[in-house]
């Protein structure tokens, strides 16, 4: 193992990182005293120590590009390559957000085609592509249909009804917007419990969010008669699309009855993750919430591309236009699988999950055992019984140089072990995948205790995470030395 | 249909579907309403990489881009030098195809740099604490409103009018999203103790350094939170917000690093006192040791995020954008303390050389007397956006058109990417137009 | 299992009596087990006064917030600042050296209300037994 140090233990005065160039106009009197700051203490490191020390930290870390990635929900497929060159093209790179609109129609044009390929991908009527993450869009989605009640003047619908397998983001996004939160529980089968709905449905309810599939990687057939009964009632359908990658070319979220969905670019179009971003959410609605999109949309007038304001928008929610470098690859990435590639996606994504699903179900516990989507979700029950939970069985799949699934969510099952492979893995890796698993569930039998202090194998092995918290170290300070063993 | 992305072939799929005990893979896609499946899509026809990369550079090049213009222009998004050790850092993919750290022990690449980040703002900003960043600098502000009315269980947010116009765009959104009020006011209006917060951006909006000491003291009178807008290459000279007492900072840290790209993505930076720290919306890493005492990172009082507070979370925010902060804690760590004080000194003197090169051109002049950072505001002889259309035909893209809020106004900004004849060559175009 | 001469509440909390009808609280074993690392205790401050069964300050640890509960209705005299400290003290001897908050109670008959050791015993079976289904 190498030493661990920080950037204050390479520091030494007098080095630095990077050739700046010298002033070439006369200078100009300083500003008063009072203003100026009397010491900037940051680390001083030349360009080599510093590429060495991301470098080695990178080696320590695990991507898509190292091995096997199931985080469920997360669809961590591959990405490819060559989208990484399209932003640095100096026509996206180096344009300034405002610049003159007829001085970026390039760029302008891209985010429009993404407007119209979203639209159609998702079988809605507009699309914004301002979102900067799914969380961002869900706040979008939530603000929008908070206006639209309003605008019909009816101020009493200030709930929004939950499943009890949805996403941390869903209840957090209501109370951003202030409302309160109801919940629809899920029957036996995993889909959502009608009669809990009927119960629930009324005209205090602003909007049903539902993620489809749902996090247990499972498609709820009765979406139509959710839908109905949800509209009838008066209230909308909003979409988590966050598991979008079983369904793209297959089901379009407008037909199944969804007002609005906010989709994630970093997930199904393959963007990279970027370690937590900068990921990219648009939403995308149907004709009754398009007047209060996010502003600004782009509009197509006799050729040119425009920055329009929806009429009745929410307002703005960023600086400018959204992670256009991301939509960027989002584009080049439809552009290269079309309607037909895209299905492909799905079926692969859905027969890998299913696979797994069929290969595991005799050594983990399956609480759904149907058919599943893109994901399938197990349980640590089987396991629990010899004191081990999903967390441990998490660490050792990391000593087989795996990176685990999702664990402990959704809070549904209990001792959830989230899989989503992707597309992306092939017939081989999945069955490296299996087998470790299965290697892993006889060692539970044999010798569950090698499991509880799992992993062995990696650059640190299980940290104190109650010591973090308790004391927590958030950030060095210039003068401590750092350097231990 | 093959694709380089999809490693299956059609033998191993029909060897899952056997597995699986399916004869064909529509059969997955069951539960599906029948009339809802197979929709056509109307999609263009895939193209191979050397088609569509041929197809999106001429669209790109279809663009006026900054590398054959000259810039002027900031007001939010700013072109600044990025070292190539950035990009070729960055563009390790052990880095970017990473997720959320949840297995700290392969992620140590994804979270020590975090807390690298996270310590670098906090001695730039000489606040105590900074979180892993946010979208970027408009709803970094916004979350802080948000924050502040949360903390000091008050329901108004004070902004001052010299704040950017989109950021106070922003913060209106997010405040009154929470049913929450939000004011902006002018620099001699008084606070009441109903006030959460006074938000104030350092340069302001119009480029000057305002008399923040008074601001700051106008809202503890009350017991509100100061919230400090800042630049952060201005805090290569300038006295950072810790130093004046703010109790949150935010800023827009595309300037530490990050491309323009046409807007995005860029990096909210958010740091504040140590006491609100069971507050902050975001990420957190925290130092620690694993089982052999070995020093090591985790995200930490994870309590406050959406996944295990849910409804009574600060924020939402999940996925935020640490490939950019990565890219600003490479940044500062390359500049290093002499560094980012050389950039900002050749900012701060190379806008004033324009400023007064522009300023003594007849009919132009500058708009305010108070000290000022890398923007400056000019009154012109005749429309901004008539002087614009002159400027980019000769391949300069001048200031920001401010004239609905300042008679022909026009925002200037002036970087260490321009250079002295670019300067002279704007100053002798305006004098010629 | 639990102490006898505590009661106990839904929620996981106990009540020691002590004389001139005052008593500490705390978390029982269960909730400890199930919070896993307590890192956090948001107390109410000495004065506040609290209702039985309603919401009086917050219990955090690694991966979990649970609300604290009043067992029943009167003032805060006393907090445990030890506990506040030393965080994983609730963890490590949650009746005892782990308690919470000390109080002086306005209404001493709503003990009535709280369960004795072994109808808490009881429940937590009863509790297990369900999850494990």
């Amino acid at each position: 193992m190498t030493k661990h140090y920080l950037l204050p233990d390479i520091s030494k005065p007098g080095k630095i990182g990077c050739s700046l160039p010298e002033l070439d106009v006369p200078p100009s009197e300083l500003p008063p005293e009072n203003l100026l700051r009397k010491e900037l203490e940051l680390p001083e490191v030349s360009e080599g120590e510093l590429v060495r020390y991301f470098i080695a930290l990178s080696q320590m870390n695990y991507g898509v590009d190292t091995g096997f990635y199931p985080l469920g929900s997360c669809t961590m497929k591959y990405n490819p390559k060559w989208h990484e060159d399209l932003p640095k093209f100096p026509g996206f790179a180096s344009t300034h957000p405002l610049q003159p609109e007829d001085t970026a129609q390039g760029a302008l044009q891209l985010m429009f085609e993404m407007q119209e390929y979203l639209a159609e991908i998702t079988g809605m009527d507009a699309v914004s592509v301002i979102p900067m993450a799914g969380a961002h869009g869900e706040l979008a989605s939530q603000l929008m249909i908070k206006a639209y009640h309003h605008k019909r003047g009816d101020k009493d619908r200030r709930k929004i009804l939950l499943t009890d397998s949805s996403h941390g983001t869903n209840p957090a996004t209501a109370s951003m917007c202030r409302f309160e939160i109801g919940m629809v529980s899920s029957d036996s089968e995993g889909n959502v419990d009608m009669k809990s709905l009927n119960t629930v449905m009324d005209d205090s309810v602003a909007a049903l969010t539902l993620t489809l599939p749902t996090t247990l990687g499972l498609f709820d057939p009765h979406i139509t008669e959710i839908s109905e009964l949800v509209h009838k009632r008066g209230g909308l359908l909003l979409g988590d699309g966050a598991n979008l990658n079983s369904l793209i070319g297959y089901a379009k979220f407008g037909d199944l009855g969804f007002d609005c969905i906010m989709v994630n670019l970093h997930k199904t179009f393959s963007t990279p993750h970027g370690g937590g971003g900068p990921g990219s959410g648009p939403v995308c609605a149907r004709q009754k919430l398009v007047e209060f999109l996010p502003a600004p949309l782009v509009a197509s007038e006799d050729g040119r591309y425009r920055l329009v304001a929806p009429a009745k928008s929410i307002g703005v929610i960023g600086g400018f236009y959204g992670n256009f470098g991301v939509l960027v690859k989002a584009y080049a990435y439809i552009r290269s699988l079309g309607a037909e590639g895209l299905k492909q996606v799905a079926q692969d994504a859905v027969i890998n999950a299913n696979y797994i699903k069929e290969k595991l179900k005799a050594h983990y516990y399956l609480p759904y055992d149907r058919t599943c989507m893109h994901e399938v979700v197990f349980s640590h029950k089987r396991q629990a019984a010899k004191g081990v939970n999903a967390m441990d069985i998490a660490k050792r799949l990391l000593d087989y140089g795996l990176h685990p699934p999702t664990v402990h969510f959704p809070l549904v099952v209990d001792g959830a072990l989230m899989m989503e492979p992707t597309e992306t893995e092939s017939k081989a890796t999945l069955d490296e995948f299996i087998q470790a698993m299965i290697d892993i569930a006889r060692e539970v039998e044999t010798n569950p205790d090698i499991l509880h202090s799992a992993p062995y194998n990696t650059p640190v092995r299980r940290l104190d995470s109650a010591r973090a918290a308790r004391q927590p170290d958030l950030r060095w300070q210039i003068g401590e030395t750092k350097t231990e063993k | 249909m093959s694709s380089p992305y999809l490693p299956n072939t059609d033998a191993d799929r029909r060897a899952m579907l056997r597995e699986i005990g399916v004869a064909s893979v529509d059969e997955l896609f069951r539960d599906i309403p029948e009339k809802l499946r197979y929709t056509q899509f109307n999609l263009p026809a895939p193209l191979s990489e050397l088609e569509l990369k041929r197809e999106l550079r001429k669209l790109a090049e279809s663009s006026a881009n900054l590398e054959d213009y000259a810039c002027f222009l900031g007001a939010g998004s700013y072109r600044h030098f990025v070292p190539s050790v950035v990009d070729h850092i960055i563009g390790r993919s052990e880095f970017y195809t990473a997720y959320t750290p949840y297995q700290a022990e392969v992620s140590q690449g994804t979270l020590q740099p975090v807390y690298e980040y996270q310590s670098l703002v906090c001695q730039l900003t000489g606040m105590e604490v900074s979180n892993a960043g946010m979208y970027d600098g408009s709803t970094a502000a916004a979350e802080a409103a948000v924050m502040a009315c949360i903390v000091s269980k008050r329901n108004k947010v004070a902004v001052l009018n010299t704040v950017n116009p989109t950021y106070r765009e922003v913060i209106g959104t997010y405040v009154e999203g929470r049913d929450l009020a939000v004011e902006t006011i002018g620099p001699d209006a008084s606070l009441s103790r109903d006030y959460a917060c006074l938000i104030v951006q350092q340069p302001n909006f119009f480029g000057c350094l305002e008399k923040i000491e008074k601001y700051v003291q106008k809202a503890h009178d009350v017991g509100a939170l100061f919230i400090s807008i800042f630049d952060p290459i201005s805090l290569g000279m300038f006295r950072p917000p810790g130093d004046y007492e703010a109790d949150i900072a935010v800023a827009e840290g595309q300037p530490l690093g990050i491309p323009l790209c046409f807007g995005g993505p860029y990096l909210g930076v958010f740091a504040c006192r140590k006491e609100y720290v069971r507050y902050i919306p975001g990420r957190l890493v925290g130092k620690t040791v694993d089982v052999e005492g070995r020093p090591g990172y985790v995200m930490t009082m994870v309590t406050r995020e959406q996944y295990i507070r849910r409804e009574k979370a600060i924020s939402n925010i999940c996925t935020s954008e640490a490939l950019m902060a990565l890219a600003a804690a490479v940044y500062l760590a390359a500049v290093g303390k002499r560094g980012l004080r050389h950039v900002a000194e050749l900012c701060y003197h190379k806008a004033h050389y324009a400023a007064r090169a522009i300023s003594e051109l007849k009919g132009y002049s500058l708009v305010f007397e108070e000290p000022f950072f890398k923007e400056f505001v000019i009154s012109c002889p005749q429309a901004p956006f008539k002087i614009s259309e002159v400027l980019l035909h000769e391949k300069i893209i001048g200031g920001l058109d401010i004239s609905h809020v300042i008679d022909n106004g026009m925002l200037f900004c002036v970087t260490e990417m321009n250079t002295k004849q670019e300067i002279d060559r704007l100053v002798e175009v305006l004098s010629a137009s | 299992m639990s102490p006898k001469e505590y009661k106990y509440t839904r929620e996981h909390e106990w009540f020691g009596p002590e004389p001139e009808n005052t008593g500490k609280t705390g978390l029982t074993k269960y909730a400890e087990n199930q919070l896993g690392d307590i890192v956090f205790l948001d107390l109410p401050a000495p004065g506040t006064q609290v209702q039985q069964f309603e919401k009086m300050g917050e219990i955090e640890s690694v991966k979990a917030v649970t609300d604290l509960f009043a067992p029943a209705s009167g003032k805060v005299v006393e907090i445990n600042t030890k506990a506040v400290d030393s965080p994983n003290l609730v963890n490590e001897d949650p009746y005892g050296a782990g308690w919470l908050v000390k109080l002086e109670l306005s209404k001493p008959s709503e003990l009535d209300a709280l369960m004795s050791s072994d109808a808490y015993d009881k429940y937590v079976e009863s509790l297990s037994q369900e999850s494990s289904q």
